[in-house]
């Protein structure tokens, strides 16, 4: 999911707040080894990370539990800093609350389908990317849509105010654009015909095409015409932390983890796992 | 009161007839419309049991409605304590002998009763911020939304039960030498808000629907938790819905029958002021909005 | 106020209350006849047309707006097939129409149940005693008085569902809620010039016309 301006203007304003509060003395309940922001935290051997609770594949909270690729990547990185499982405690985030979290302690990280970009970093660190999206459209397995040129005339849900819609109708003018408040209502509007496509991020709707209800029925159209970079949120003057990060999705990606985490997850949507590209690993500050 | 039997009389040999081949007619009309929705939900398979069979489990109930319907339940008491206390302070304001108190009292009521709430929560949540300079917490951005606006509409129904207190009440206690504070707090106030309580429970039943709102600005109440995140798990959206719409139907009844009770407990005691059809009182002392019931409804 | 200079944002702001407009005036429209049909339901000696009516202003009255649109699109016209147009703006409009009608028909038919019980009974008595038939009774002596007693509520009623009209955008309708959201994404740092514009707009419009209502109440009131 993307973010607005809006937000992230917002999460500037509470930014410029906290530290001209705190000073920029930041400890989020480290132990006395002196190490300070996350890796100090995870002394403690507790970590708070923020997810999504409603995004099938990438977070979804079913029953106590959270499942999913950007849980997943949670644990990686949980367990890189030495916390087991056991010591993770998950917290529901929204796309509008994610830097207020991250700046106000809620949590320690944010891995929620987090697109990293200039204004959000203003705010926030992103480790990663540890995976790069991009704009997609669902359709029925039998749709002759077959990328964002064939959409002349057709009917197109997204959520109303996202990037992707707002992409649709600067950039595909033709294509009729349904917009409701979450995609569960687009991919239900598909499913009984009324939409044609479904738009946003493809790894988001991957997660959609995997649920066991949608088996066979969607497919993900598999030109993407955006880029998205997914990072993991962190407080912005914990840079150690980040580098730290970055250096343990490299381990993962390395060992196989990295890979057995899509598999296990939104590999069941049928698409290969990708790639992690460890020279784009540069978004510290 | 018996309107039904007042309008007419008791139905003869010929009414009776008639009567009997309306009541057949529309019954019938009635059930081949509930058979046709019934019949196309089923060729859309809504009633497969897949989507059906998540509500027979208690971990949807425990891990998504029972959560969603406590948040919606907590801002709305929370909501309506406070909508209380707004509408007593502004409708004393708006009844104040100096201007400068009954001016702005005015200005606030009348401008967030005229404001759509979903505006208003989406500027608390959004906008409010840029001005305090710190994050805004969604609980209070619906709940602070749902004073303004119900507090307000709860203002001038507080106004229009002060003026409808006959005026020799307040004069009798003013030769008695009360100050104007106590014939507000001794006199008045209380009684208005005894003729007033329909009003201001059927106002409760609008505070509860309103918080369904909140999901737009992803408050986890029932509607998000029940509908949307169920929905997410599940892929049944419509299901979820009809589930969260009974639920919404159960709570709101259970007040609305309180308001009910109510009304006839004041009526009966006469302890009330009783004009005769509140609507009447109310419309010539309120501009517009406070009708009698349930007719102040927004959003 | 840079923000309502350009052009495309002016749009943006004028089609959103051209939408809350036509619906404000079509489910007005509809609402109306609904509730006066309903109303008359309610008051009339056929219990199933009476239970029919208890039964739509109970479920109506108590399930929120959001649900109702939201049942409008995926009951209606997903699952009953129920379509107005090929286009989608004006189908979600239409849609939106159908939701405020039924929500608002609930409110229309308590007000004027209750206007017609404002009318004293023994007025209703003294017709049928004069030999006044049920129809006379209700044309001649109790709807003058009641739909006098009925314009406050019913204006509060017009003045509610113009708001509610916001509540279409769920469905996607870039009415004036959506309209705000999206102004206030593309220009973050003017959230509250923006905010007042469109919140000042609904008070010019619904102050006055709540005024208006109450003075017509006043004059048109049955003195007793």
């Amino acid at each position: 999911m993307r973010i607005t301006r809006l937000v992230a203007a917002v999460g500037a304003v509470a930014m410029a707040l906290t530290v001209a509060a705190c000073g920029g003395d930041d400890d989020a309940g480290g132990s006395g080894s002196g190490a300070t922001g996350i890796v100090g935290k995870a002394e403690s051997g507790k970590l708070v990370i923020g997810v999504k609770a409603d995004q099938p594949g990438l977070g979804l909270q079913t029953g106590g539990t959270y499942a999913g690729f950007d849980v997943e990547i949670g644990k990686i990185i949980a367990k890189g800093l030495g916390v087991a499982d056991s010591g993770i405690e998950w917290k529901t985030t929204v796309s509008a609350n994610r830097e207020p979290y991250i700046q106000q302690g809620q949590v320690d990280l944010v891995v929620a389908t987090y697109t990293i970009n200039d204004e959000r970093k203003k705010v926030v660190n992103f480790g990663g990317p540890y995976y790069v999206a991009g704009q997609d459209l669902l359709v029925p397995t039998n749709s002759t849509i077959t990328g964002p040129e064939s959409l002349a005339g057709k009917k197109v849900c997204s959520v109303s105010g996202s990037t992707p819609a707002k992409r649709i109708q600067t950039d595909y003018k033709d294509a009729k654009l349904q917009q409701f408040d979450s995609y569960s209502k687009c991919v239900t509007a598909l499913a009984g015909g009324q939409v044609d496509a479904v738009t946003t991020d493809d790894i988001i709707l991957a997660g959609y095409a995997a649920q066991e209800q949608y088996a066979g029925k969607f497919k993900v159209v598999g030109k993407p015409f955006s880029e998205e970079p997914y990072g993991i949120g962190l407080k912005k003057d914990d840079t150690a932390g980040c580098n730290k990060i970055n250096d343990i999705l490299k381990a993962a990606a390395a060992d196989g983890s990295y890979k057995k985490a899509w598999d296990d997850t939104l590999g069941k949507s049928g698409k290969p796992a990708p790639e992690l590209d460890a020279a784009k690993l540069t978004n510290c500050s | 009161m018996t309107t039904d039997a007042v309008l007419y009389d008791h139905p003869g040999p010929r009414a009776k007839a008639r009567n009997r081949i309306l009541t057949v007619a529309f019954g019938v009309l009635l059930l081949a419309l509930l058979y046709w929705i019934y019949r196309k939900f089923d060729e859309k398979g809504q009633w497969a049991g897949a989507l059906w069979e998540p509500f027979t489990e208690s971990s949807t109930w425990t891990d998504y409605i029972l959560p969603g319907l406590w948040h919606t339940l907590e801002a709305a008491a929370v909501g309506a304590v406070l909508s209380l206390v707004f509408g007593v302070i502004f409708a004393v304001g708006r009844l104040s002998d100096h201007w400068w108190i009954r001016w702005p009292a005015g200005a606030v009521v009348e401008f967030f009763r005229a404001v759509p709430l979903l505006l208003m929560m989406f500027f608390i949540f959004f906008g409010v911020p840029y001005l305090t300079e710190e994050p805004m917490s969604i609980f209070w951005a619906v709940v602070i939304g749902l004073t303004l606006y119900n507090g307000s509409v709860l203002a001038e129904a507080f106004r229009a039960g002060v003026r409808a207190v006959p005026a020799g009440q307040s004069e009798a206690a003013y030769a008695i030498g009360m100050r104007k504070g106590q014939v507000m707090g001794h006199i008045l106030i209380p009684q208005a808000a005894r003729a007033m309580l329909p009003v201001i429970v059927s106002q409760l039943v609008v505070l509860v629907k309103d918080t369904a709102l909140g999901y737009i600005i992803s408050y986890n109440e029932l509607l998000q938790l029940g509908v949307n995140n169920v929905a997410a798990n599940f892929g049944n959206v419509v299901q979820a819905a009809i589930v969260a719409a009974v639920i919404y139907i159960i709570v709101n009844s259970i007040l609305t029958a309180f308001a009910g009770w109510l009304s006839r407990r004041t009526r009966r005691s006469g302890k009330a002021p009783r004009a005769t059809g509140r609507g009447v009182v109310m419309g010539a002392t309120d501009p517009g909005m406070g009708g009698g019931g349930g007719a102040t409804t927004t959003l | 106020m840079d923000v309502f200079s350009d052009p495309l944002n002016r749009e943006v702001y004028l089609t959103g209350f051209l939408w809350i407009l036509k619906l404000t005036l079509a489910g007005g429209v509809g609402a109306l006849v609904l509730g006066v049909l309903l109303a008359a339901m309610r008051v009339s000696p056929v219990p199933v047309l009476r239970a029919f009516g208890t039964a739509w202003v109970n479920i109506f009255r108590n399930t929120p707006l959001t649900l109702i649109i939201f049942f409008c699109y995926f009951g209606l016209f997903s699952t009953l097939g129920v379509s107005f147009s090929d286009d989608i703006d004006l189908n979600n409009f239409w849609l939106g129409v159908t939701g405020l009608s039924v929500y608002t028909a609930a409110f229309v038919c308590e007000a004027i149940r209750s206007g017609i019980n404002t009318v004293p009974a023994g007025q209703a008595e003294a017709a049928r005693a004069i030999g006044m038939t049920f129809r006379q009774t209700l044309t001649m002596i109790i709807l003058p008085q009641a739909g006098r007693a009925v314009i406050a509520p019913l204006g509060s009623i017009i003045i509610a569902l113009c708001k509610n009209a916001t509540i279409v955008g769920t469905i996607g309708l870039m009415e004036s809620s959506n309209a705000m959201k999206e102004l206030i994404n593309a220009n973050g740092d003017a959230v509250v010039p923006i905010f007042l514009v469109f919140a000042g707009t609904f008070a010019i419009v619904l102050i006055p016309t709540g005024y208006a209502f109450g003075w017509l109440a006043n004059r048109l009131a049955v003195k007793r």
